[in-house]
C-alpha cells in the first residue's frame, strides 16, 4: 500500500471515531442513549490498557523471554477479580469527591495539598513520556513495515520524521477530541465512546490474526502446540522472583496509571459497571493475549532471520500476503496507540492545568486584582497546551532514546514510575494516620531512585548518565551504580529500581505520616476517605444525584415555617404553570429557594444545606468556615439579646424597688394620719368628756368645776400645740419656711433659751455648768428658729433627767466655719435601740402627760437645723442624754435655699 | 353590792373624767395607766367589768384581752375597749378577739353610761 494511500487510511479512520465521539456526545446530552453509560462501555475503555505494546509488543516480548508476556496480563487480572474491593472504594471516593485526576485524588486526601498535586504531576508526565514515545514508535515502525513504497516519498522512512507528523496528528486530534467542553466533572462521553469502538477494532484485528496463523497457516491447535514445543528455548524459563516482580509492577500499574484512573475511576458513573468489568476485562485481557504466543511462534518459524519480532502481528500477514488482513492489524496497532495517547494526554493535561497552571495563574491574577470572571476559556486553552507540551515530551523521548529499545522494557519503566503513587494512594483509603508529610516524602524519595535507578540509564549510556558512572557509580562510589544500589547486585535492572524505590518509598511514607500531625482539614479528608462507605448510606445519594420537591419542601417548611414554605412553593409551582406546590427543580427554582433560605439561615449554610439536599455539590471547607462564621454572628446577637434581657430585669426591679418604696410611703402615710388622729381625739376626748360633766354641774363644788374647767383649758391648749406643730413641721419639711436672718450673739441666745425653759417643770432647779467666754460668738442665722431648737433640747432635759441632782452642761466648740453647742445631762440617757427613733415624728419614749407632747419636738429640731444648713444630733457615751447642735457662723442666703431644693429632689425620687 | 369596773388607760385627763361618771352612777371605780401591771390583778380578782384603752405604752389592749379571754376566770369579763385611732380594721380585731363593746373617743358620756349598764345587766 503507498504512503499516501495509508496515510488517507488512517485520516479515514480517525474522521470515523470523530464521528462516533461526537454521536455519543450528541445523545448523552440529550439524555438518550443510556447504552453510552452501560457497563459494556467501561469494560470496554478499560482495554486503553492495552496500548501498542500490548499489541505489537506482546509477540515480541513471547519471542524473546516466552510466557513472560503474561505477566502483563495477570497483574491486572488478579486486581479486577481478586482486589476489586480496592477498586470499589476508589472508585466511589473518586466520584463522591469529584476527583479529577490520581493528583487530585491524592492531593484532595492530603488536605487538599498543593505540593502533593504537583508532584504526582511532574512524576507522571515524567513516567508517561516513555510511554507515550513507545506508541510513536509502534505507529513509526509499522508505518515504515507497511507502507510498498519506501523510496516514494524521499522522507518517508526517516522514522523520526514519521514520529513527529504522527506526534502532530495525536496532539491534534486529542484536542478535537477532549478539550471541546470543559466538563464538570471532567467525563467525556464522547471519547470513552470512542475508545470502546477502538477496543473492539484491536481486539477484532488481533484475534484474526491469530485465527489466520492458528488455523490457516499451522492446522490447529494442536499442531501449533507441537510448533510451541519445538521452539522452546532456554529463556523460556520461568523465572519465578521476575515473574513475581512483574505481576505486582502491572498489578500496581492498573491502578496507578494516569490514564487508567482516569478510565477507570474518573468516567466511571456507577458502581455496578465495576461488578461487571471485574469478569469482563479479564477476558477481554484473556482472548487478547490468547494468540500471542502462536503468532510469536509461527512468526519466528517463518519470517526471515533478523526480522523485528515487534511487528511480528503486521509483517506475518503482509509476508503472506494477506493485505487486508495486514491492513486491519494496522488499524487494531493504530487504535491501541491513538487510544493509549488520547486518555494519556487527557488525562495529564487535566494533571498540568489543575495542579500547575492554574494555581500559579490564580496566585499571580489575585495579587493584581480580584476578579471572578469565567475562567474556561483558560482553563480549555491551558488543556490544549499541555496536551501539546506532553506529546512534544513524548516525541522528544522517542528522537533522544533513538527508538531501539524494546517496546516491553520502555513500558515497564513507565510502570515503575507510576507505581511510587502506590503507598500514598492506599494509604488514602486505608490509613487514617496517613499524612501530607508522609505521602510527599514517599513521593518523592521513590521517585528520585526511580529517576535515578531506571529513568536515566534508559535513555542509553552517555546521554545523561555515562557509561563510567553506570559501571563504577558516581565519584566512584560503588553503592550508587544505578543498576546496583547500596550493593545489590543479584537483580535485573527493572526490579532492581523497583524494590528499592517502594521500599524506600514505603518507609518514608510510614516513618513520615507518623512523625507528623496532621492539620484538621487532612483529618477531616482522612474520615471521609477512609470511612466513605459509612458516610454514603445507600446508594441512592447519587443514582438520583437531584433532590425531588418533595425533598426539599420539609426542610423549608423547617426553616420557613409551613404557611410560608408551601405559599412559596406553590407560586414557584405556579411561575412555572404547575398545579400544587411541587415545582420542578430549575436551576431558576433553586436560586431563587437558596436566595430566600439565605435570608434565613445566611448565604453560606443556604448552599451548604442546598448542595446537600440536592446532591450536586460537593460542601468544601470554606462554606463550612463560612457557615461557622454565621453561626458565630448569631451567636453574637443571641449575646446582645441577653444584654437586653439583662438590662430589662434591672429596670424591672428598678421599678419594683420604686413600687416597694411608694407602697412604704403610702403605708408611712396611712400610720402618720392614724397617728395625727390619735393625738387630736386624745386631748378631744377630755375636753369632750369634762364639757359634759360640766354641762349637767348639779351638785359639784366649785373647786371639782374649777378642776374640770382647767382641765378642758390645758388639753385645749394641748390641741392648739399640737396643730401648731404640725404645722411648722409641714412648712419645714417643704422647704416653705420663711427664714429671717439676722445677726445674734449665742451667748444671748443661750440665756433667752434657758429662760425660756425654766418653765417646764418649774419646781426643779438644774445646776448649769457654761463656759460663757466661749459662747461669746456673733453668729449670722435665723436666731428665733435657733432658739425654738435650743428650748426644745433643754425643756426635753427638764422633762426626762432622771437624776436626783439634775445637771445640764453646755459647751461651745467652732470647727472649720461651724459651731457646735452640746447639751448634755447627767441623767440616764436614751437607750441605744431608741436613738435612732428620737428624731421621727411621734417617737415619744414615755407615756404623754410626762412628756406633755405630740412627740414632734425633735422631728421639728432637725427639720430646723437642716434649714439653717447645720444639724442636730445624739451624742452616745456622754453619761447621759447628750445633744450637738451645729450650724455655720454665718448663714448665706444661698445655703439656706440650697436644702429646700435639695429635699425637693429626694422628695421627686 | 356596788359593781366594780376596772378602767385601764394611760391618759389621766380620759380616766378621770371615766372614774367621775361611773362613780357618779353607782359604780365602784378603779383606774389603772400601767397595762402590765393591771393584768396581773385582773387574773387574781376580776372585777364585773373593764374599759380598756387599746394604745398603752408598753402593752396594747389587744394583748390585755387576748390574755383574758384564754384565762378561764376572765373568759366571759364584759370589756368595753375604748380608741382614739379610729380605724376599722382595729375594730374588726378587737371582735375577732371577743370584745363586748367596742367605742371611739372622743365618746359622749351617755354612751359610755348605756353601754356600761347594758354589759353589767347580761
Amino acid at each position: 500500500m503507498s504512503f499516501n494511500m495509508l496515510v488517507l487510511t488512517c485520516i479515514g479512520y480517525v474522521i470515523f471515531l470523530f464521528a462516533v465521539a461526537s454521536a455519543a456526545e450528541r445523545s448523552a446530552a440529550a439524555g438518550r442513549a443510556r447504552w453510552l453509560r452501560s457497563s459494556t462501555i467501561y469494560t470496554l475503555s478499560l482495554s486503553v490498557y492495552c496500548t501498542a505494546w500490548t499489541f505489537y509488543g506482546a509477540v515480541g516480548y513471547a519471542a524473546r523471554s516466552g510466557l513472560e508476556f503474561m505477566t502483563i496480563y495477570l497483574g491486572p487480572t488478579l486486581v479486577f477479580v481478586g482486589w476489586w474491593v480496592l477498586l470499589r472504594k476508589l472508585v466511589r471516593i473518586g466520584r463522591e469527591n469529584r476527583v479529577t485526576s490520581i493528583a487530585d485524588m491524592i492531593s484532595a486526601r492530603y488536605g487538599k495539598s498543593n505540593l502533593l498535586g504537583v508532584i504526582v504531576t511532574l512524576l507522571c508526565i515524567a513516567a508517561g513520556a516513555p510511554y507515550i514515545a513507545l506508541q510513536l514508535q509502534s505507529i513509526a515502525q509499522s508505518f515504515t513495515v507497511f507502507v510498498s513504497d519506501p523510496d516514494a516519498m524521499g522522507l518517508s522512512t526517516d522514522r523520526n520524521l514519521i514520529a513527529f507528523w504522527v506526534a502532530v496528528g495525536l496532539a491534534f486530534f486529542t484536542i478535537a477530541f477532549g478539550t471541546r467542553t470543559l466538563d464538570a466533572n471532567e467525563q467525556h462521553h464522547g471519547v470513552v465512546t470512542a475508545i470502546a469502538v477502538e477496543a473492539v477494532v484491536k481486539l477484532v484485528a488481533l484475534l484474526a490474526v491469530g485465527i489466520f496463523v492458528v488455523w490457516f497457516v499451522a492446522s490447529g491447535p494442536s499442531d501449533i502446540l507441537t510448533r510451541i514445543d519445538a521452539q522452546a528455548l532456554p529463556e523460556w524459563e520461568i523465572q519465578p522472583g521476575r515473574w513475581t516482580g512483574l505481576i505486582l509492577l502491572s498489578a500496581i500499574a492498573i491502578v496507578c496509571l494516569p490514564r487508567m484512573f482516569q478510565v477507570a475511576v474518573v468516567e466511571n458513573t456507577e458502581d455496578r459497571h465495576l461488578a461487571t468489568a471485574s469478569w469482563a476485562f479479564p477476558l477481554y485481557l484473556f482472548l487478547i493475549s490468547l494468540f500471542v504466543l502462536p503468532i510469536a511462534v509461527i512468526g519466528m518459524e517463518l519470517m526471515p532471520e533478523g526480522s523485528n519480532p515487534d511487528m511480528f502481528v503486521l509483517t506475518l500477514p503482509l509476508y503472506l500476503g494477506q493485505d487486508g488482513l495486514a491492513l486491519l492489524s494496522f488499524l487494531g496497532g493504530f487504535s491501541a496507540a491513538t487510544s493509549m495517547v488520547i486518555v494519556a494526554a487527557l488525562a495529564l493535561s487535566t494533571m498540568v492545568s489543575n495542579h500547575i497552571v492554574v494555581p500559579l495563574w490564580l496566585r499571580m491574577r489575585a495579587a493584581r486584582q480580584r476578579d471572578t470572571g469565567d475562567m474556561r476559556l483558560l482553563v480549555l486553552n491551558v488543556r490544549r497546551l499541555s496536551i501539546t507540551m506532553i506529546l512534544a515530551l513524548g516525541y522528544i523521548y522517542y528522537v533522544i532514546t533513538g527508538g531501539s529499545g524494546a517496546l516491553a522494557a520502555i513500558g515497564l519503566i513507565a510502570f515503575v514510575g507510576v507505581a511510587q503513587c502506590l503507598p500514598a494512594l492506599i494509604g488514602a483509603l486505608y490509613w487514617r494516620g496517613a499524612s501530607r508529610t508522609g505521602a510527599a516524602l514517599g513521593l518523592i524519595v521513590g521517585s528520585i531512585i526511580w529517576f535515578y535507578a531506571l529513568f536515566l540509564p534508559s535513555f542509553g549510556p552517555d546521554i545523561f548518565l555515562s557509561a563510567r558512572v553506570m559501571e563504577s557509580g558516581p565519584f566512584d562510589l560503588a553503592w550508587l551504580r544505578p543498576y546496583s544500589l547500596f550493593g545489590l547486585t543479584t537483580l535485573d535492572p527493572l526490579l532492581h529500581a523497583l524494590f528499592w524505590s517502594l521500599l524506600l518509598n514505603v518507609l518514608a511514607f510510614c516513618a513520615g505520616s507518623m512523625f507528623s500531625f496532621p492539620s484538621p482539614i487532612e483529618r477531616v479528608q482522612s474520615a471521609l476517605f477512609v470511612n466513605v462507605y459509612e458516610r454514603a448510606g445507600p446508594a441512592r445519594s447519587w443514582t438520583r444525584p437531584v433532590a425531588e420537591a418533595e425533598d426539599l419542601l420539609p426542610m423549608a417548611q423547617r426553616i420557613f415555617g409551613a404557611s410560608e414554605a408551601q405559599t412559596f412553593f406553590r407560586v414557584q409551582a405556579a411561575a412555572q404553570g404547575k398545579q400544587g406546590f411541587l415545582p420542578d427543580i430549575t436551576p431558576e427554582f433553586l436560586e431563587a429557594l437558596e436566595l430566600k433560605l439565605a435570608g434565613s439561615v445566611g448565604a453560606a449554610t443556604a448552599h451548604a444545606m442546598l448542595a446537600q439536599s440536592v446532591g450536586t455539590a460537593v460542601v468544601s471547607v470554606e462554606d463550612l468556615m463560612a457557615v461557622a462564621s454565621e453561626t458565630a454572628q448569631i451567636m453574637e446577637y443571641s449575646a446582645q439579646l441577653e444584654a437586653k434581657s439583662e438590662e430589662l430585669t434591672r429596670t424591672a426591679r428598678k421599678l419594683r424597688e420604686a413600687n416597694d418604696k411608694l407602697q412604704t410611703l403610702s403605708v408611712q402615710k396611712d400610720a402618720f394620719l392614724s397617728q395625727i388622729s390619735h393625738e387630736l381625739r386624745t386631748p378631744m376626748t377630755s375636753i369632750r368628756a369634762f364639757s359634759e360633766i360640766l354641762m349637767d354641774a348639779e351638785g359639784m363644788s366649785d373647786e371639782e368645776q374649777t378642776h374640770f374647767a382647767r382641765i378642758i383649758h390645758d388639753e385645749s391648749i394641748r390641741l392648739t400645740r399640737l396643730l401648731d406643730d404640725l404645722l411648722d413641721l409641714s412648712v419645714l419639711e417643704h422647704g416653705q419656711v420663711q427664714l429671717n436672718i439676722t445677726p445674734a450673739n449665742l451667748r444671748e441666745l443661750i440665756d433667752k433659751s434657758i429662760t425660756a425653759s425654766n418653765s417646764v417643770q418649774a419646781d426643779r432647779t438644774f445646776a448649769l455648768h457654761r463656759s460663757r467666754d466661749s459662747e461669746d460668738i456673733e453668729i449670722l442665722t435665723d436666731a428665733g428658729r435657733l432658739s425654738q431648737v435650743f428650748i426644745n433640747v433643754l425643756s426635753n432635759s427638764r422633762k426626762y433627767c432622771d437624776a436626783d441632782h439634775p445637771r445640764m452642761k453646755i459647751k461651745v466648740q467652732r470647727r472649720k466655719g461651724m459651731i457646735e453647742v452640746d447639751f448634755i445631762d447627767n441623767g440616764s440617757g436614751i437607750p441605744r435601740d431608741k436613738q435612732a427613733l428620737i428624731f421621727e415624728k411621734f417617737s415619744r419614749l414615755t407615756d404623754s402627760l410626762q412628756a406633755g407632747g405630740a412627740g414632734l419636738g425633735l422631728a421639728i429640731c432637725r427639720e430646723i437645723m437642716h434649714n439653717l444648713g447645720g444639724e442636730i444630733a445624739y451624742v452616745p457615751g456622754q453619761g447621759g442624754a447628750a445633744f450637738r447642735v451645729s450650724f455655720p457662723v454665718s448663714l448665706q442666703a444661698r445655703d439656706a435655699l440650697s436644702r429646700p431644693g435639695k429635699d425637693a429632689t429626694e422628695a421627686a425620687e | 353590792m356596788e359593781k366594780r369596773v376596772l378602767v385601764i388607760e394611760d391618759e389621766p385627763n380620759i380616766s378621770e373624767a371615766l372614774r367621775f361618771i361611773l362613780t357618779r352612777n353607782g359604780w365602784q371605780v378603779e383606774v389603772s395607766a400601767d397595762g402590765q401591771a393591771a393584768l396581773g390583778r385582773l387574773q387574781n380578782d376580776p372585777p364585773d367589768l373593764l374599759i380598756l384603752d387599746l394604745m398603752l405604752p408598753g402593752i396594747t389592749g389587744f394583748d390585755i384581752l387576748r390574755s383574758l379571754r384564754s384565762q378561764s376566770l376572765t373568759r366571759d369579763l364584759p370589756v368595753l375597749m375604748l380608741t382614739a385611732k379610729g380605724q376599722a380594721a382595729d375594730r374588726v380585731e378587737a371582735e375577732r378577739l371577743g370584745v363586748t363593746r367596742f367605742m371611739t373617743k372622743p365618746f359622749a358620756n351617755a354612751e359610755v353610761l348605756a353601754a356600761v349598764h347594758a354589759m353589767a345587766r347580761a
